[in-house]
């Protein structure tokens, strides 16, 4: 099994090597042909380690295959620990990379830096599969930053764009801060179980759990909260959850392709999944998992409702992202981690979905994105219409979606998770789920309608071009619009309640809120007719008849809703004026900062007074010395005799 | 006593030729070659000090010392004119009050 699971990371890497640095020679065609073999090969052998490890009956696997140091007894390893969480995270990885692959070709197809882009994401499917695959926290932090730093790298692939510029230098500086916190958490991680192995620092969390520390001289915190909060700190900027979530829709400017394997199906969900992998550490910490809801649900509603006014069609589906992201969170907080995971899972094809759609109509209308300037592409387009249409439907949640069955189970967890109390906690949580429910099918079939229906609003040219993308983009669509309708039927039953990750995740008896669903759940049907006694169900068909009412029926209506409600409106176009707060108030006073000590610090007393001031004053004081040094000879020769007899006469008389 | 010539009168002789020749590298202003002249005065100087003590101190010591001096003082004197030469030739003066290429 070692060498499967050894090629399952190296294929890509091997890939992206080849085709990154011989580009040139292999040409356009022997780079994506290699990555997508490579890529396709690291599915095949995901899918036998999934069913050997389903199926067959195999055991979870930890073991390290390279120890790169040892350090006062801390040992920092590359291993692999693969068990059923691991397993399913790289058959949707590598699905997800394999479909993308195949997509690029299509989307990319006159782009000059084709070989470079098949090189990245290659890359990106390495490091996405070092982080899942990881058994230690030194290779989770690798994998972390490499999938970070290959969403740098391919957000600013364009890079003579000003934008993507920006947006690519805004995600890394953000996700600098989730790191930062990220790696505080390892190092508490470090200090209190002297230990970098996951399966160690596990054994070892009940004694963290019972130690305190004091922080910045504030009364002792439990070392576990302290843990949880600065490791979730880096999911929060992973996973974009707010307020470190500003990078996302700006991540936009990079190639659709990029945001619908990077934003939305995998890396973003790299949080989701570090949190669930700690399960056992987040157990233990009943604050730390509070503020894990909270950051969600907040996440999962506000930036929800930023999708409503948004008109870029890539904006919309990111914003849905991350109220989607929003949601795993909240399915983290409550302890459901199976739910986060499975709703991860339904997401990630859906949502890929979701992106190569839009994609596909941005390649239709030659780069065109304003969702204004759209409609009507229905007739033009229906296979992209249908899988669009799949797509969404699995987002609200539509019985019988994917989505649905995980979006479905991971509100009801939330509503039973009385542990945490009826108190405010758990009514934000439970409210913002569910009105979550609707703000996503508005803004989902806003967008929707809006692209698909109506009049069509583009000039004539573009119009006289319209057609349906070649097989290369449609194939990723209908092989993932496949697992976004049936997945979810299919897999509730076994992932969620049949103890498919029993050996992976660890829920306390107190918390496990998934057992007590389990309960109730007798098949996926049941599961539909007993959803349909719920809210949710509800509100997401309520969400839809708004927008078809608002945007098919009374276009006007929205204008002069804007208009009314003008304060809300620029509150939500502004972002909750977010973007200033950072911008304009973090990095702004940096920046003010950053130039204060380097103008009064640096320039001034480092430089002016100290370095430069002591070659001045001792330049001056030469300058005086110097007259002393008239060229004469005489003049010395009587300074060498006055010195002489002075020292004479006192060695004479003293 | 006037009629005995003692140490006091040559340690007297040699201080003021020493003196003499002090004054001789101050005062002069002009020539090097004179500078030059005023060096080996004062070596002539310490010389005497060396025999008149040699011989009144019944010491031989002192007497080969000057024998030194004085071949230390032709060597000196045949480079302190080799270069004198030189600057002549370079900058066409010998000129002490010139020679003021170091003034800071």
């Amino acid at each position: 099994m070692q060498s499967i699971h050894l090629t399952i990371v190296l294929a890509p890497l091997a890939a992206a090597i080849v085709a990154g640095l011989f580009g040139k020679k292999i040409g356009r065609a022997g780079a994506h042909w290699v990555t997508i073999l490579a890529v396709g090969l690291s599915f095949l052998l995901s899918l036998v380690v999934l069913k050997h490890l389903y199926w067959d009956g195999g055991t979870t696997q930890n073991y390290s295959v390279y120890t790169w140091a040892v350090s006062d007894g801390l040992r920092m390893e590359i291993g692999f620990l693969i068990d059923r969480l691991s397993a399913l995270m790289m058959v949707v990885v590598t699905f997800v990379s394999l479909m993308v692959h195949v997509y690029t070709i299509g989307y990319m197809h006159d782009d000059p830096g084709y070989q470079r882009f098949f090189s990245y994401i290659s890359l990106f499917t390495f490091a996405m599969l070092m982080l899942v695959m990881s058994n230690n926290f030194l290779q989770l932090f690798f994998g972390w930053e490499a999938v970070g730093l290959v969403s740098y790298l391919l957000i600013g692939f364009w890079y003579t764009r000003e934008t993507a510029i920006f947006a690519n230098l805004k995600a890394f500086l953000v996700n600098r801060v989730g790191d930062f916190g990220f790696i505080l958490g390892i190092a508490g991680v470090v200090y209190f179980a002297d230990s970098l192995d996951y399966a160690e620092v596990f054994a070892q969390a009940d004694n963290i759990a019972a130690q305190t520390i004091r922080v910045a001289g504030f009364d002792p915190w439990n070392a576990m909260t302290l843990i949880c909060i600065l490791l979730f700190i880096g999911a929060m900027g992973k996973s974009a959850q707010a307020p470190l979530h500003v990078w996302l829709p700006d991540s936009m400017e990079g190639p659709t392709p990029i945001s619908a394997l990077i934003h939305a199906a995998t890396m973003v969900t790299a949080g989701i999944f570090m949190v669930a992998r700690m399960s056992p550490l987040f157990e233990l910490s009943e604050t730390a998992l509070a503020v894990v809801l909270v950051i969600g649900a907040l996440t999962a509603f506000f930036m929800g409702l930023l999708g409503i006014v948004q008109n870029d069609i890539k904006r919309v589906v990111a914003y849905s992202t991350l109220s989607q992201l929003g949601y795993m969170t909240v399915a983290l907080g409550v302890s459901a981690y199976g739910a986060a995971i499975f709703h991860l899972m339904t997401h990630a094809f859906f949502k890929a979905l979701l992106f190569l759609a839009a994609g596909s109509v941005i390649i239709a209308m030659h780069h065109e994105q304003d969702i204004r300037k759209m409609g009507g592409l229905k007739k033009y387009m229906p296979i992209t219409y249908w899988t669009a249409l799949i797509g969404s439907l699995a987002l609200i949640g539509f019985p019988g979606s994917s989505g649905f069955f995980s979006k479905d189970a991971l509100i009801e967890a939330v509503k039973y998770s009385h542990w945490q109390g009826q108190g405010a906690v758990y009514w934000i949580a439970y409210l913002s789920v569910l009105l979550g429910v609707f703000v996503t099918a508005l803004y989902s079939f806003r967008m929707f309608f809006l692209v698909f229906h109506g009049k069509g609003r583009m000039d004539e040219k573009t119009r006289s071009h319209l057609h349906e993308t070649p097989a290369v983009v449609t194939v990723p669509l209908i092989l993932l619009a496949i697992p976004s309708a049936t997945i979810g039927w299919l897999t509730i039953g076994p992932v969620l309640f049949g103890g498919f990750f029993a050996e992976s995740l660890y829920v306390s008896e107190a918390h496990d809120v998934l057992a007590r669903l389990g309960e109730t759940f007798h098949g996926s049907a049941g599961f539909i007719l007993h959803a349909a006694q719920g809210p949710a169900i509800w509100l997401a068909a309520a969400g839809v008849l708004v927008a078809w009412f608002l945007y098919l029926k009374r276009p006007d209506i929205p204008e002069a809703l804007a208009a009314k409600l003008k304060p809300l409106y620029t509150l939500l176009d502004r972002k909750y004026y977010f973007d200033d707060l950072w911008i304009d108030g973090f990095a702004a006073g940096g920046r003010r900062a950053g130039s204060f000590l380097w103008q009064k610090g640096d320039q001034f007393l480092i430089d002016g007074l100290m370095v430069n001031g002591t070659a001045h004053s001792v330049g001056r004081l030469a300058g005086v010395l110097r007259h002393l040094q008239t060229g004469y000879l005489y003049h010395y020769a009587f300074a060498m005799i006055i010195a002489l007899t002075l020292f004479l006469g006192w060695l004479l008389w003293l | 006593m006037l009629s005995t010539i003692g140490l006091p009168h040559y340690l007297t002789i040699s201080a003021i030729l020493f003196t003499l020749s002090v004054a001789g590298i101050f005062i002069n202003r002009r020539n090097l070659i004179l500078l030059l002249m005023c060096i080996e005065l004062m070596l002539l100087a310490v010389n005497f000090n060396f025999v008149a003590f040699s011989r009144y101190l019944g010491d031989e010591t002192g007497q080969v010392f000057v024998f030194f001096i004085l071949t230390v003082a032709a060597a000196e004197a045949a480079i302190g004119l080799a270069i004198l030469v030189v600057l002549f030739r370079n900058r066409r003066s010998i000129n002490v009050a010139e020679l003021d290429s170091m003034k800071g």
